[in-house]
């Protein structure tokens, strides 16, 4: 990574981190550990699959509210402060901006899940008393879950090149939640003739396939991934961010900042 | 100001309290608690995005509190269970826990379970038609056709299908064929005990197959001792005034006792009772004349946890 990139990405994630984002952590630990320690009482013989479940959901959601949140602000809010200026005014191309500003956020997004994971895995041993096979899965699904991040981060970053913090945070969510049902899409496309079904196909196909992204259910009952999948779904992960940061960049170059 | 702020908040936070008690208490009466507002699996899979296992494990903990709230309660109204595991079932085909312990909570006849024998059947069917790899699915659902249903044949089939699975249980072959031929009531009912025993790390099901199989040894007992007294009034045309009578003519050796310790009592009508009925749960005989047969005590708690099986 060029050294201008990996300034910006490390004044991104230290303001993240002054920003006290990783509060979050606290809430989560008292979250994890809380259902670690009350499930066995007011439910029967789901412990296990309610720290795989909980923990992962938790680092799923609390990891996309996050990078929306910091997502949609990272342009905007240079601009905003005037901060930008300084920035470019140095030898800082926009582009090494945008993708400083993207692997800043993404930095910050997994500092937090690997705690988060740790978290995970304390609660998995608090119950289970020790660590079994299908707890690799877990990891898996983490790092699955870390590619949904890159997809987000990088649509934050995108809708932040031009609109506003609002709208950018309700586009972002928007396209995770239909990411979410990308599977739902599909099938209504498959059902669907002529044009519409044309235009169905292609919504399922243009907007990020987060649902392909989520093995959660599968890993908590200690189903094993394809080491093809995990290919698959990383080189799907980067690619998808690849075009967005490639929006990002192209909308930015032309931005009028006077 | 600070003190003025700090009595504020503290009357404020106490009157809200208070407040939501009152609220609980009002919807407690209207059974608001009840509600089941989404009762489609689809939908409720929909607006999950897709983190569907969180939300069957939210499902699966509602049933089994709705379960212990009702169960505790004694209104024996139920009608919310089997939605209740159906939405959890489909979220999660996979949650196995929801169709073993859902089918014994929807099974027995009240006050031990929801009295929802074909609710039962249909959740385990469920459950075997997506994960048909599970004996113990197969196991439970032999278990409801036997214990609710009489139908030995359903059973047989279920107990030989579980049998032939790469991963079963090696009581399930001797099961399928006591069903089919329909023999040994009592062995048949200990050995499914003793799998449930056997097949579960939860201390209270466990506790809970004790019981069943003591109760068994006690059915067991009384049955043959009331045989013994039949004999003795056939041999010498009167009833023995008591179990030294037995004894005395050979026809037992010792005096029996129950599981408890306690001898069993020999009535002037010739009737074999235990001692002290309330200490035996699930019994069905050797209780006094139109006695139920005794369950365990409810908790002090709503715990659903004290299941059929």
């Amino acid at each position: 990574m060029n050294s201008r990139i990996g300034f910006v990405a490390f004044n991104t994630f230290r303001e993240a981190v002054r920003d006290r984002v990783l509060y979050n952590l606290i809430a989560f630990a008292l979250m994890l550990s809380g259902a670690a320690i009350l499930v066995g009482e007011i439910s029967i013989d789901i412990e296990r699959l309610v720290v795989v479940n909980l923990g992962l959901t938790a680092v799923s959601l609390f990891g996309v509210v996050i990078a929306i949140f910091i997502g949609i602000g990272l342009v905007s809010k240079e601009i905003d402060k005037r901060t930008l200026y300084t920035v470019l005014s140095r030898p800082v191309r926009r582009w090494e901006f945008v993708v400083g500003k993207f692997f800043g956020l993404t930095g910050t997004l997994v500092v937090n899940t690997f705690f988060m994971a740790l978290g995970v895995f304390l609660a998995l041993l608090y119950v289970a008393h020790r660590f079994q096979k299908m707890d690799f899965w877990v990891l898996v699904a983490l790092y699955f879950i870390v590619l949904q991040f890159f997809i987000v981060c990088s649509l934050a970053l995108f809708f932040s090149t031009f609109s506003t913090p609002l709208m950018s945070a309700v586009f972002t969510f928007a396209l995770f939640v239909i990411g979410s049902l990308a599977e739902d899409l599909r099938g209504f496309a498959r059902v669907t003739q002529g044009v519409a079904g044309w235009i169905a196909t292609g919504i399922a196909y243009v907007v990020p396939n987060f649902s392909a992204l989520n093995i959660i259910g599968a890993v908590a009952h200690g189903d094993p991934v394809a080491g093809r999948l995990i290919l698959y779904s990383t080189i799907y992960a980067l690619l998808y961010s690849a075009i967005a940061i490639s929006g990002a960049v192209l909308v930015f170059q032309h931005r009028n900042l006077k | 100001m600070n003190l003025v702020a700090t009595v504020v908040l503290s009357f404020s936070l106490a009157g809200a309290m208070a407040m939501l008690h009152r609220m609980d208490r009002m919807r407690r009466l209207t059974e608001a608690q009840e509600a089941l507002y989404i009762r489609s699996p689809n939908v409720l899979r929909r607006m999950s995005l897709g983190y569907t296992g969180l939300l069957a494990d939210i499902y699966w903990t509602r049933a089994v509190q709705y379960f212990g709230e009702q169960h505790y309660s004694g209104t024996g109204d139920f009608r919310l269970l089997a939605p209740l595991l159906e939405v959890t079932t489909e979220l999660d085909p996979r949650l196995f826990p929801a169709y073993e312990f859902g089918a014994n909570f929807l099974s027995p006849k009240p006050p031990s379970g929801a009295g929802l024998p074909g609710a039962a059947l249909s959740l385990l069917k469920y459950g075997v038609e997506h994960n048909p790899n599970q004996w113990r699915l197969y196991y439970d659902l032999g278990f409801v056709y036997y214990t609710e249903f009489k139908d030995y044949a359903k059973a047989a089939d279920a107990f030989a299908q579980g049998a032939k699975l790469p991963v079963t249980n090696e009581y399930m072959p001797i099961l399928a064929a006591r069903m089919a031929q329909h023999a040994g009531e009592f062995d048949t009912a200990r050995m499914l005990w003793r799998i449930t025993y056997e097949n579960t790390k939860d201390a209270r099901i466990r506790q809970n197959a004790v019981e069943h199989l003591l109760a068994l040894q006690v059915d067991e007992q009384v049955t043959q001792l009331q045989e013994v007294v039949k004999r003795y009034r056939e041999q010498t045309g009167r009833l023995p005034a008591s179990m030294g009578d037995l004894e005395r003519a050979g026809f037992i050796r010792g005096t029996p006792t129950d599981p408890t310790g306690h001898p069993y009592r020999l009535m002037s009508d010739g009737r074999i009772e235990v001692q002290d009925p309330k200490t035996l749960y699930f019994i069905t005989k050797g209780l006094p004349p139109g006695m139920a047969p005794p369950q365990p005590a409810h908790e002090s708690q709503p715990d659903s946890k004290s299941t059929s099986k």
